[in-house]
């Protein structure tokens, strides 16, 4: 047994329900593990809600928000374990946001399981305790003699029982229990932890019933299309209003003005309503400034396709703006003028590049390449969506949302009314991949609903979320490597040609501690499309240009790639200048520490999983058909590590199938949910296939694509038949993994197809090297 | 215009435009909203019902074209949610995200009714065109030869 080490300062609440029930609020201070980590200290969390039902059915709240991570599973079932009752007894209950009752609210970054594997096992253990001290009395025996099971306290040795039902109401008048006292379960004595447990909204989910926000429907709601700006920063001038009032069903249209997020909106946004806007900067080149409200034209009606039809017959007047210019063409021209001159900024350096160069000119060899990665849209399966009320000074919200917090600023502010005046329900999201991080239709719904008076829901089209996204940012990779004789690197010079307010490339991001001669250097394209995170954020796009790159410079040692990479992590790290916080943010809170190094963590984990991934792959054994070919990558993100190899064919046409992926995590000790972790294996490996496929363009400011038709998500018939999941478990604290096991897995592809076709992919989608699924 | 529709075995009369899609009478006005919309343009699947028995999409059904036809949503697929793929569905955990689901299960149910015994490839084929962005493919695979299983087997949940 564990001992657990709760602060002095936590206590628990106990207060009967109606009906002879408990009802434990846990105030804790929980074990950070987040502070082990290597991540930010927690503050004092109200932290979630057990109810003990009379007849022995335990509801658990749901604290978190559910995007098919499987989180309202998982909480739970942290709980569940240490309240020692059977998952069969256990019923789930989404909660609201909250932040005077629960922290950590949120969902992103991986970091369900890594912020709440101990502090959730907590509430559990210290519930447990309570319910055996109220049968300690109730049975009069020592506490120390009895022992719990499937929800009920035993004391052996006379051979008496009673279930937590009927200790819930005399449970609810004992004194907190003595904390350091309490004992977490021994691993092998895991009943739930660790076992296959499905998602808790199966049942609702299987027969249609409503729980996404959707399908959130409110008396008197009305529902609303916005018709945002084409160009990002534009503003709707006029439009012919009264027309579109006069068709069928329609209620009210409008024009909103934009309104900007106060210049320092801070974590939750403050409750403080209508914040002065940001000015404007003097000599703006693009506008990318943060709304809360976008400027465009409402249409609100009875039924959502009344008010989409009558978009149909909508003319605007559009202030184009500042950004109606821009395109992927200027972009691609930009980047390639700037690849040309000296690098706007230094990231890091270390030894002496050009000579490292000039000596493999003659002893050894020197790979020039271009990479290329393009800007992507989250596309979730459900479009943004927003239910508001605004009435008598308060706002009720049904919004799925990854950062609540955020939300509830933006939503307050709209409305202008304070945060303590809006109640937050958080329905189950249809995907979000990072999309509902951002919350532009939030703010949009609000402003709508506050204009009407009515409740309103607003949806975005699937068009209008492919044009409104917060896209993953495109960039531009202009590498330089040499290797010697023996086929170490030599050298690595890789230009980041980026966006404004695009993405980041740390100093130390793998290899460039393996490598004795470094030069990381970057250049920025402006830009206005707003961008931002998507799965696995920077490591997504990353992991494919890092393990591209070493796949070339491997290839031209003429080594194998699995050897070449176990060399490379074998070196003894040389010490560029490392941005700790950089390098957290690349790994993610909760595991690795502060030495982690972006894309590889600490070697020894990483060259764990890469061997594995060989073993269990057959790497190097198998005798592979004519157009078939393996390739490797590894990535290291959010605390987790993975190495992935996938076997490809590549048909004369060009036309690609993957046969079958391989993959090998390390994400500490215990995997929590083995079904699960499975699912977001194999979904990691899809989306890292939707990546390969996709773009977002550009053409007048204006975004090209507009749905599935030009934005091809893989289908059935694409998806890779077997994903092999292989885990290493390592006695380090259990991590998340919503996202580490889908970077590696677009270089692994794409090394694969140089393997089966020699054809040597160095820009995304595929499409523009000719190749198609099978 | 009044329509009157036979949905899940229930007559029904609504009064909606005749141009408005299936798929928004069912979702917005007769209050069903395990059909779901994901691209309003025959591309996703999402909004996946059963007319006469055959896989639709209701997104492309204008509701004056529906008639006397017989409608089955994924609300009226089984009495309890029991249908041998419902089941499936739920023994191998195959939703994540489960939006996409409820057109999935109708799509994999029209295939069953017209093909009781699949391979592989006729389900490629047939579930081809229902998208799922969290990536469930192969266990959607997997549970259609599950339920196969569980039509013959007609245990409860394991």
């Amino acid at each position: 047994m564990s001992t657990m080490t709760l602060n002095r300062r936590s206590f628990l609440r106990f207060s009967a329900l109606t009906g002879g029930g408990l009802l434990i609020s846990a105030y804790l201070d929980p074990i950070d593990l987040l502070a082990q980590g290597g991540g930010q200290a927690a503050a004092p969390r109200p932290d979630l809600f057990i109810k003990i039902a009379a007849d022995g059915i335990v509801t658990i709240t749901a604290k978190n928000p559910e995007i098919g991570q499987g989180v309202k599973t998982m909480l739970p079932m942290l709980i569940a374990e240490e309240l020692d009752v059977d998952w069969k007894d256990v019923r789930v209950t989404q909660a609201d946001f909250d932040p005077t009752k629960y922290q950590g609210q949120q969902a992103g970054g991986s970091t369900a399981t890594p912020g709440n594997f101990m502090s959730m096992r907590n509430v559990g253990a210290a519930a447990r305790a309570t319910l055996v001290a109220a049968a300690a009395e109730q049975l009069g025996a020592p506490a120390g003699e009895l022992t719990t099971a499937s929800g009920t306290v035993w004391h052996r040795a006379s051979n008496r029982s009673v279930g937590y039902g009927a200790l819930a109401a005399k449970a609810a008048t004992m004194p907190a229990p003595d904390m350091a006292s309490i004992k977490l379960k021994d691993p092998a004595d895991f009943k739930i932890i660790g076992k296959p447990i499905t998602g808790v909204d199966n049942d609702a989910l299987v027969t249609g019933k409503p729980l996404f926000g959707m399908d959130v429907k409110v008396p008197n709601m009305l529902y609303a299309v916005y018709e945002r700006c084409p160009v990002f920063g534009g503003k709707a001038k006029s439009a012919n209003l009264d027309a579109i009032k006069k068709l069928p069903g329609i209620k009210h249209a409008f024009i909103l003005d934009e309104q900007f997020a106060p210049a320092n909106p801070g974590r939750g946004g403050g409750g403080a309503p209508a914040a002065a806007p940001a000015a404007p900067p003097a000599a703006p080149l693009s506008d990318n400034r943060t709304r809360d409200v976008y400027s465009g034209v409402a249409i609100v009606a009875d039924s959502w396709w009344y008010a989409e039809s009558a978009r149909k017959q909508l003319k605007v007047e559009w202030d184009l703006g500042l950004n109606a210019t821009q395109s992927s063409a200027s972009y691609d021209a930009k980047a390639k003028e700037l690849s040309t001159q000296a690098p706007q900024r230094q990231v890091g350096s270390v030894g002496d590049v050009d000579a490292a160069f000039t000596a493999a000119a003659t002893n050894g060899k020197v790979v020039e390449a271009a990479y290329y990665y393009p800007f992507l849209n989250h596309v979730p399966m459900e479009p943004p969506n927003a239910t508001a009320h605004l009435a008598n000074g308060k706002l009720e919200l049904w919004a799925g949302t990854q950062t609540p917090q955020g939300a509830l600023g933006i939503a307050a502010r709209v409305a202008g009314v304070t945060n303590a005046d809006v109640t937050f329900h958080m329905p189950r999201m249809g995907g979000s991949f990072g999309r509902r991080l951002y919350n532009d239709y939030i703010g949009d719904a609000v402003a709508i609903a506050k204009t009407v008076g009515q409740p309103v829901q607003l949806r975005m089209s699937r068009e209008d979320d492919l044009r409104n996204d917060t896209f993953r940012c495109a960039a531009y990779h202009y590498f330089k490597g040499a290797v010697d004789n023996a086929g170490n690197i030599t050298a690595w010079r890789d230009h980041f040609v980026t966006f404004d307010n695009g993405g980041n490339l740390n100093a130390a991001e793998f290899p460039a501690r393996f490598v004795p001669n470094t030069q990381i250097v970057a250049s920025s394209i402006p830009k206005a499309i707003p961008t931002g995170a998507h799965r696995a954020p920077n490591s997504n796009a990353l992991a494919f240009v890092m393990h591209g790159f070493i796949d070339e410079l491997a290839h031209a040692a003429g080594k194998d790639q699995v050897a070449f990479r176990l060399a490379l992590l074998a070196k003894t790290p040389v010490q560029p200048p490392v941005d700790p916080a950089a390098a957290g943010r690349q790994g993610g809170p909760g595991g690795g520490g502060g030495g982690a190094v972006p894309g590889v963590g600490v070697p020894d984990r990483m060259r764990g999983v890469l061997e594995l991934v060989a073993e269990k792959s057959g790497w190097g054994k198998r005798t592979l058909p004519r157009g078939t070919g393996m390739g490797v990558g590894f990535y290291f993100s959010h605390a987790g590590y993975f190495a992935e190899v996938a076997e490809v064919s590549v048909d004369a046409n060009k036309r690609i199938k993957v046969n079958k992926v391989w993959i090998a995590g390390d994400i500490g000790r215990q995997i929590v949910n083995p079904i699960n972790a499975e699912a977001q294996c194999a979904s990691c490996v899809i989306d890292g296939l939707n990546q390969l496929m996709n773009e977002i363009t550009i053409e007048s400011g204006r975004v090209v694509q507009s749905n599935f038709g030009d934005y091809p998500l893989v289908r059935m018939r694409n998806a890779p038949p077997v994903v092999e999941v292989h885990w290493k478990l390592s006695d380090n604290n259990p991590t998340g993994l919503g996202e580490p096991a889908m970077p590696p897995i677009i270089p692994a592809v794409v090394n694969a197809i140089f393997a089966a076709s020699g054809v040597r992919v160095r820009t995304l989608p595929l499409q523009k090297s000719g190749f198609s699924w099978a | 215009m009044a329509y009157t529709l036979n949905v899940n075995g229930k007559s029904t009369t609504v009064d909606v435009p005749a141009d408005m899609p299936l798929l928004w009478v069912l979702r917005d006005v007769m209050n069903l909203p395990g059909t779901k919309y994901g691209c309003g343009a025959n591309q996703c699947g999402a909004c996946t019902v059963h007319m006469r028995g055959r896989a639709v999409r209701s997104c492309q059904v204008l509701v004056s074209a529906v008639g006397n036809a017989a409608i089955t949503t994924i609300e009226g697929l089984s009495p309890n949610g029991t249908h041998p793929l419902q089941r499936a569905w739920k023994e191998l955990d195959v939703p994540e995200c489960g939006y996409c689901q409820s057109g999935q299960i109708m799509a994999a149910a029209a295939l069953l009714a017209a093909s009781p015994k699949p391979t592989d490839a006729d389900i490629d084929t047939a579930m081809n065109t229902n998208l799922c962005r969290c990536g469930t493919y192969s266990r959607i695979r997997a549970g259609i030869h599950r339920a196969i299983g569980n039509v013959a087997n007609t245990r409860g949940e394991e």
